[in-house]
Formats: structure tokens, sequence, C-alpha cells
């Protein structure tokens, strides 16, 4: 239950404290059919439902007051590493408004849904032919939902093969937490591999532990610290020959279009993140979209209904392919409007853009490491790709400020905290990706903040315990919320 | 410095066993409840489940960690501390008097160490 | 000059002396070096301007055909109030990441916490998650947490009667894991619960069923509860949230598991998606649910806060010990939810309801009348039934007749179970957005194909 806090230590109240009896926000016209008997007791509702009684201004006021206490990136820079927080053109928006796509039935007749069927198989053509692989799925609905379903495709894959003893996934320490939860939900076990001090694989910890039980490696590339995995060609011939798989998780794909392709590589399976790469909103968790895309041998495994295009007919229609098909992963044919602005955002940017995108994303991460080594030590110096690690921890040692302190710093000078303590093979670790979005002044200003906050770690270390003090609210007590959870009103 | 108690026996997996006949009471030691932080949650495991040595039977989780306690020794659970459903920090302020469980029919695996070894095994972690 | 890349020649320059390369090709010596450089152009056309972006998806938009719909089977034509859009496309809540920094993420965190009472109100569960991807992936979601509350098992009981898409999600998910999906049998068009107690075997960890189920029909759960209960498995049922508010709450059905799709809550169609899963649970299971939640917290000057909370269940920290790997959710579609309900009230959501009741039961006592066998099962329906004819044949002539006269007048069964067997078989649904003229020509069209 909700605790009482005095009207002055309620930011924004919740709607439903606000409530009037009777107030209601849209009508609807008077039931223009006879009314049907009454539901059977035996079926019918008792309770009724707390909500809030609004009018529809009230509502809108409520819900834009909750947008100003908010942070996109329509607001400022946005450096969260790993997340690709690049611009999110409007004109995406505008495709996924359009009525033809937003109004259309997932069932309708194939012959009424042309349009749609024509814009994801195109949407697998192009980025099937950006990462190097032969087909694809767009049914994940999010990077860890791709994560699972292109695992139940090796999955399957082996099945088929009757190599079902190939139950263990190779995955380097230095992966986020959500390679090994996907690896474990789809049965595998899970086997660490070491990495070296730049998180690049160890390859001879890789070959000690390839044998006829291995279904795969997952791997990141460039790397969790930003490090293209030079020896990849290499780990790719030993994986195959000992009869694994490589899976590329494309969370750093942004770093690449044009430039690289993961199935050139030696990868077999890829899913890529629409809303990081390709531009589609976060929409502050969500919803996103997963395609997983796969080499010729794997195709047959992916799951339905696959799409297919009728070159006699010129039409596009789908097909089901239950003998071989690990089956569905999401309730239709995937997030069909995120697929919209995605595909809209390819349109407009096309094969030279692309490119472009991903060399002005390596440009922007160079450029910011170069100015920012000067003020903290880079996790591991050289060359970076799309994205880069400080390690904070001598300021840490010195002034007792923190990585987190110094983030929540980041946020009075009006710049989005970068990733903090990721990976964890870096201490005190803040992880920077501006993207291709931001121009030289942004980034310029950026590190002349991280700058000037260095020199208030050590002139004022309490400023920063306290930062932020520019927000709606101080810092937070995370541990009364863990300990005795209040998660509804 | 994390403390370590004479007379208990000491996993490495962070646990701590205190034998007593066919009965023993299990926790977590301070260097893992140091390790953990602010301790906000504690799972424990059925009354009259049994367990073998190196199952998984409890979860600690503080505010960004979650650990499994794997069980040092096996046998059948015959008490657990329930002050922990409350109030679980009680393992932050004191990780001896504050147990987990009890076990009866026990089973002592041989290679859990005593207060020098596990001492000795900490400073082998950094 | 490239769209949304801001970098002027000069800048560009300036930046690559900064770094101490030439040109944009030497950032990539790294991948050179390793073999890996692509020495060709992908085979992708050439960037366009907005304005020729635009005629190509528009172009392809207009290939898509609207009809006056009568389609369910997962996805309804609901009203979607004005607001709900605009509010929902505000650019604080579309382009924020996930709320890690509760500071400058107050607002997005606050509508979470409304939308997980939201989805308690509506359930009478105790807690929710901030969303799952759909109802059908939170279908596999539920066994998950099954399987991993009980120790031992391997085995979940599903109703026969649950939309075939979930069931196929949930085979996926223990495909190659050793896990195992039993399929309960039906009678009639719902459940026939006679084999229910021996499929709950030692190793079964739930039994999870839906309502209403594919074909529209309400399931009468009366004392399934005790039994699965009593051989120590959950119980989850997935129900359409907007039919909760006139047939009874999960919660008042004794089930430890509410999910559902949300999409009925305001979210457009799209072709299958986005949409939103819900997922709800008593309060002993609270540190099972999968997914992210917020919680009520204070901040150092005292003030209400909310948190992302109990992250310890999550991906990112129990790695391969986790049992669900989702992080990224539906986000903007639960926020779409709870302005919908914020919108409507519980009055509206009842009206809404309950018009899509009336008109769905008119529209079938109408075909009834003349002659078809609509909603033949011995349950009652909310919003959606079956019509049943006598031929494939005959149901594709009245459906093209339909769709001639601008009518998508209802999913044939075998879209969704892939069986041959259903192909003669209608499933209508009614909306409160379908007007009395719109029912009235579709009885007019009826009638005379009924000749």
């Amino acid at each position: 239950m909700m605790d009482e806090f005095a009207p002055d230590m309620i930011i924004e109240p919740l709607l439903v404290e606000k409530a009037v009896a009777g107030r209601r926000g849209y009508l609807f016209p008077a039931l223009d059919v006879p009314a049907a008997p009454a539901l059977d007791s035996r079926y019918a509702r008792t309770g009724s439902a707390r909500l809030p009684e609004a009018s529809e201004l009230d509502t809108v006021r409520h819900f834009s007051r909750l947008s100003t206490m908010a942070y996109g990136v329509d607001y400022g820079f946005y450096p969260l590493g790993s997340c690709t927080m690049k611009y999110n053109p409007k004109v995406n928006e505008e495709a996924a408004s359009l009525d033809g796509f937003a109004s259309v039935h997932p069932l309708q007749d194939e012959d009424t849904v042309q349009g749609s069927l024509a814009l994801m198989y195109r949407t697998i053509e192009d980025l099937s032919e950006l990462v190097g692989m032969k087909w694809g799925t767009l049914q994940g609905c999010a990077g860890a939902h791709g994560e699972y379903t292109g695992l139940k495709t090796i999955r399957t894959y082996f099945l088929h093969r009757n190599e079902m003893n190939r139950n263990k996934i190779l995955i380097p320490v230095s992966a986020h937490g959500t390679n090994p939860a996907s690896a474990s939900m789809n049965g595998f076990e899970v086997v660490q591999v070491a990495s070296d001090e730049r998180g690049l694989v160890d390859i001879e910890d890789l070959k000690s532990k390839l044998d006829e039980t291995v279904a795969g490696i997952m791997l990141t590339n460039p790397n969790t610290l930003g490090l293209f995995e030079k020896d990849i060609r290499k780990i790719a011939s030993l994986v195959h020959e000992a009869g694994g798989l490589l899976y590329y998780d494309g969370a750093n794909f942004n770093a690449l279009m044009g430039m690289a392709r993961p199935g050139d590589m030696g990868f077999d399976v890829v899913h890529l993140n629409l809303h990081k790469t390709f531009s589609t909103p976060h929409g502050g968790g969500g919803p996103g979209s997963g395609p997983v895309l796969v080499k010729e041998e794997l195709v047959p495994y992916l799951p339905q209904p696959d799409i297919v295009f009728h070159k006699s007919t010129g039409r596009y229609a789908f097909k089901w392919n239950p003998k071989t098909s690990c089956g569905k992963v999401s309730g239709f044919w995937g997030n069909f409007l995120v697929i919209v602005r995605a595909y809209t955002y390819i349109l407009c940017m096309g094969s030279d853009g692309l490119k472009a995108a991903s060399q002005h994303a390596v440009l922007n991460a160079n450029y910011m490491q170069a100015a920012l080594r000067k003020v903290f030590p880079v996790a591991y110096d050289g060359l970076c790709k799309h994205e880069f690690v400080l390690t904070l921890e001598a300021m840490k040692e010195e002034t007792g400020v923190s990585a987190l302190d110094l983030a929540k710093g980041l946020v009075d000078m009006g710049i989005h905290p970068p990733t903090m303590y990721f990976p964890m093979i870096v201490h005190e670790a803040l992880m920077f990706e501006p993207t291709e979005s931001e121009s030289k002044d942004t980034l310029d200003h950026a590190c002349e903040a991280m700058k000037s906050l260095k020199e208030t770690a050590y002139s004022d270390p309490e400023a920063l315990h306290n930062a932020p003090c520019t927000a709606v609210i101080t810092r937070v007590d995370e541990v009364r919320a863990a300990k005795s959870p209040v998660v509804r009103y | 410095m994390s403390k370590v108690i004479e007379g208990l026996k000491y996993s490495k997996d962070h646990e701590w066993v205190k034998v007593d006949g066919t009965d023993a009471t299990v926790g977590i030691t301070d260097h893992a409840q140091d390790a953990l932080g602010e301790i906000v949650y504690v799972e424990l495991p059925e009354v009259d489940s049994q367990f073998a040595a190196g199952d998984d039977i409890a979860d600690i989780e503080s505010v960004k960690a979650a650990s499994e306690i794997i069980t040092p020794i096996g046998g059948t659970v015959s008490e657990v501390n329930s002050e922990l459903d409350d109030s679980p920090e009680l393992v932050n302020e004191d990780c001896y008097k504050n147990f987990v469980y009890k076990m009866r029919d026990i089973e002592v695996p041989s290679d859990l160490m005593d207060a020098k070894g596990y001492e000795a095994y900490l400073a082998t972690l950094k | 000059m490239y769209s949304y890349i801001p970098h002027t020649e000069q800048e560009t320059r300036a930046m690559l002396d900064a770094i101490g390369v030439k040109s944009l090709e030497d950032l990539f010596s790294d991948v050179k070096e390793a073999g890996c450089l692509l020495e060709r152009p992908l085979d992708i056309e050439k960037g366009r301007s907005e304005e020729q972006t635009l005629d190509i998806i528009r172009g392809l938009a207009a290939l898509n055909i609207k009809g006056v719909s009568f389609l369910g089977a997962g996805s309804y034509d609901h009203v979607i109030p004005s607001a709900v859009k605009s509010l929902s496309s505000l650019p604080a809540f579309s382009t924020a990441y996930t709320p890690y920094q509760p500071e400058i993420s107050q607002g997005v965190l606050e509508a979470i916490f409304e939308y997980q009472s939201l989805i308690c109100e509506l359930t009478g569960m105790d807690v929710s998650n901030a969303s799952l991807y759909d109802g059908a992936s939170a279908a596999a979601e539920a066994a998950s947490l099954a399987i991993a509350d009980k120790r031992k098992s391997s085995r979940v009981v599903l109703s026969g009667t649950m939309h075939p898409f979930a069931i196929q999600c949930v085979k996926t998910w223990a495909l190659g894991t050793g896990r195992e999906v039993v399929v309960l049998p039906e009678k009639n068009g719902v459940n026939d619960y006679s084999s229910l107690e021996s499929l709950l075997d030692d190793s079964a960890a739930a039994f999870i069923a839906q309502s209403p189920n594919r074909y529209g029909y309400l399931e009468d759960f009366t004392g399934v509860a005790d039994l699965v209960h009593s051989r120590k498995c959950l119980f989850a049922i997935s129900s359409d949230p907007l039919s909760l508010a006139m047939q009874k709450s999960q919660a008042e059905w004794g089930a430890d598991i509410a999910f559902g799709d949300t999409q009925v809550l305001g979210i457009p169609m799209g072709f299958g998606g986005p949409y939103c899963g819900y997922m709800a649970v008593r309060q002993d299971l609270m540190r099972k649910i999968p997914g992210r939640i917020v919680g009520q917290t204070v901040d150092t000057e005292g003030r209400r806060a909310f948190v992302l909370t109990l992250q310890a269940r999550e991906q990112h920290i129990k790695r391969e010990r986790a049992t669900s790997n989702i992080c990224s959710n539906e986000a903007l579609c639960s926020l779409t939810n709870v302005i919908y309900a914020s919108l409507l009230g519980w009055e509206g959501l009842k009206e809404a309801s309950s018009q899509s009741y009336s008109k769905a039961h008119y529209l079938a006592a109408g075909l009834k009348e003349l002659g078809y066998c609509a909603g033949a099962g011995l349950a009652p329906f909310w919003c959606e039934f079956p019509v049943v004819f006598k031929s494939p044949e005959k149901l594709e002539e009245f459906t093209e007749e339909m769709k001639r006269n601008g009518i998508f007048s209802g999913v044939k069964l075998s879209r969704i179970t892939l069986d041959r067997k259903d192909d003669s078989t209608l499933l209508v649904a009614v909306t409160e957005k379908r007007t009395r003229e719109q029912l009235d020509r579709y009885l007019a069209i009826a009638k005379r194909e009924a000749r």
C-alpha cells in the first residue's frame, strides 16, 4: 500500500489521487443496439477497479507534466554506451502513422496486405545484405528476444541434425548479462571463455573449450570495450572446425555498416537491434525489434511463417514451415510499426548513408576518446570503434568521487550519463557511445563538462556526492524500494 | 579484513557451517555479506526438504547483486531463520549470529575448511 | 552531407586531425588488418531525400486495403481516443531510454507505476511488471516462471483452447530444452477437465489457460484453482484485459499468474505489432516475475520518488541463472495503455466492454435468425464467436462477397490453427466501434448469401 506523503513531498500526484467521482475523459455514443442479456453470474465480475476519474484535460496535463520529468534524445546528448541513442528521424514517425500501416489487421487476407508484406520482405533483404546473411525473420520484439530467437534457431538446427550432444554455448566473461541468460533460457549450458585485458577472446582458452559438446559461441564485435575482435577469422575457423556455430550479437553493429559484415567474418547467426542501429525510438524501454538473420543452412529452422515472393504473380505471401521451423516467438509477425520506421531509415540513408553513419559514429567516438584521454585513462587505449570506456578508478581512490557521482554530475550539465560500471572487467567504468548524430560542438561541450567535473571532484567532492541538484528529485533510496516494495497504488 | 570465527567450517562459496552431532547450522560469511552490500531479501528453503551438498538452497539479494547459497552440507532442512523474511539486514549486522537455515541428518564433505584454512583462502582472492 | 549526420567537411577534417588519422577509412585500419573490410559497396540502393522516401513508403501503405473490420483472433479494432496518440508520442517519452537514471526519469517511472497499478486493478493480482512483448510470448514467460518456481519440474499443461499462436510460443520455448508441453483436450469449444488431474503429474509446474478462449468463448474455471493447487502447480490465466471489465478477473478465479495482451487498450492493430504483454502475480511470486518493475521510494529530501527495483531478478545481474532474458519490453505501449485507461476510467472500460458484448450478441443473434450456425457452443461468449459454414467453399463465398462490400467479415479459423478441418469456421469479432448501420449491412449481405 502507498505510504502517506505530505503534499509538498509529492512532485506530481498520481492521476488516481486526484480522481473526482463521476468525472470522465472520454464518452462513448449511446448503445445503438438492444443491450444483450447480462452475463451469467458464474462468469461475471463482481469486483470493481480503482482507476482515475479525470477529464480529458486533467489527463492531458498529467501526462504532459510527466513528460517534462523525462529525458529523451530530442532533449540533449545521450552518450549511453552499447545503447546507440542516435537521433530518431521524424519522417519515421510519419511513415508508421500512415493509416495504411497503422490500421491494418494482422490476419487480413494476404491480397489486402501486399504493402505490409512487401515492406517486411524488402527489410529482410536489405538487413541480410548489410550483415552478409541469406535470409531472416522479423519476429523478435527486442534485442534479447532476438538472442532468444537466434539461439532457438541454432538449437533446432542441431536437433534436426541429431546433434543434441551440442548443449554448450561459449560466452566471453566480458559479455553483457543478457547473453548467458538467453543461452540458459534455451537450455544451453553456459561456458565462460576468458578475455584478455582488452576484452578480446583468449584464443588458447577458447581452444581448450572446443569439443563435440559445443553448439557455438556468442560474440559482440566490436566487443564490449568498443574494440574490433581482430582474431575473428581465426575464432570462426576454430569454432567451425569443432562443429559449432558463431552467433553475432548486433548490439554494436552501428560501428560497421557498409564497412564489414558479420557473415564475411564467419558468423552464422546475427541479431540486430532496430531500436539502436536503425534509428527507431527506444520508447523509454521498448518497443524495439530484434530481427534475426542467418546463413543458408539455418534458414529452414527460423520461426514461422516465412515471407515469400512469387515472381510469377508478383505477390507476397506467408509460408508456414511446420516440419523444420522452431515455431513462433511472438503472437503475430513481429513489431511491424517499428519495422516500418527502420525500413524508412534504410530507404532514406541508402547504402552510402548507412556507411557514412557508421564512419561518423566511429569518428565521433575516437574524437571524444582523444579529448577525454587527457582527462581520464582510457580502459584500453588505441583506435576504438563506436564506443570507448574510461576508468575513473584513480579519481575514486584519490577523492572518493565515484564514476556514478561523476555521471550524476553530468545530469546537471544537461547531458545524459554514459553507461556506468559496464563492462564489469573495468573498475569505475564509464562507457561513451556518442553516435553519428552528434555534432562536433556537442562533443566538445561534453568533453569540457567532463573536465570541469573532474576539477570539482578534486576541489569539492561533496558537491558531486550530492549531484544532481537541478533535477526534480535528488538521489533515491534504492534499498528501501527493494526491501519493502511498493509497486502499485 | 573479513571476520572469520574459530570453530566453524567454511566452504569456498563463503558459507559457514556449525556442526553439532548430526545437526548443523548454516549461514554466509562476513566476506560474502560484505561483497553483497545491503541485503534486501533472503529466499529461504522449505522446511523438511532435502538437499545434497553443492545444491542451490537459497537466494540472497542486495540492490545490485544476487547470490545463491550453495549448501556446503547435505541433509534435511530442519529450521529456517524466518526473522530474515522481514529483516534481511540482520545478515549484514551479524552474519555469524543470524544463520540462514539448520539441517538434520547431515552429510559433511571432507573438503570444508577450518578457520585458518578459510583465512588463507580469502588471502588468495586479492 | 547525409541526412541525420551533422558534420560539415571542415568539421570532419578537424576531428580527423585531432585523432591523428588521415581519413575516415583509416579509422577502420584494425578491421582491415583483420581481413574483414568490405571491399565493395552494399547491394542496397543509394540514399534518398525525405520526400522521395515518403513517396515509396506511401506507395506501400496504399497497397494495403482497408475494410470495416470484424477481425479478431488476437487483434481488435477498438476505439482509440485522440488524446492517446498525442500524449504517447511526446518526445520525452518516445525518445527516452529505459529509466535507469531516476532523477531525470520520474515521468516515465511514474507512468509505469500507474500502468502496473492499472494491471493489478484489472486482474485483481498484487504485483504487475512493466510489460512483456505481447500476450503470446507472455504465455512462455508464465511457463518459465512456473518451472523456476517448482524444483525439479519440467512439464506445463496448456489448455487446448488457448490461442494457437500462444501454444506455438510455449512449444517453441520448450523445444530442445527437456521441458515438456502437454495440451488439455477441449469439448464443445471449451476445456474438458476430465484428464487435467492426471496430466498434472509430479513433474508438472503449471496449468495455463485462456478466457475468452481461441473461439471467443468464456471458460468456466470453477474448482480448477483448487485442483491445480492440490497438485502443487501454479494456475495461470490469459485474458483480454477489456473483457475483465465484465468477466471474472484472474484473481476471482483463484489464479496465481495473470497475463494477456493489452493491444485492446488503445494500441493500433498495426499489422500485428508492436503490442504489449501484461503479467501480474500474487505477492509471494513477486521476486519471480520476469521483466522490469517500478517501485516507490523516497529521495534524500524525503520526497516521493519512483525507481526501477527488484533488479536482482533480472538478466543483467543474474546472467545464466535468470529465468528470463527480457530487457527492453514495450514501455511506450504500456504508457499508451495507461493513458487510454485514464481517459476512459472504470466506467468507460465497462462501457467499451459491454457495448462490444451487446453488439457481438446482436450480430450473432441476427446471423442465427438467418439460419447461420453462429456461436453454437454451450459456453457464453464476450465479443467474438465462431460461425460454422457447411463447407470451406460456402465460407469463401461469404467472405468474398463481404469483402466486395468493404467488409472484412471474420478470420478463418484455419488461419490460426493451420488445420484444414477449420477451413469452414469463421471467427467473427465485434467491438464497440462498429455501428448499428455496419452491423445491419453485415446482416443484409449475410441474408443475400444465405439464400
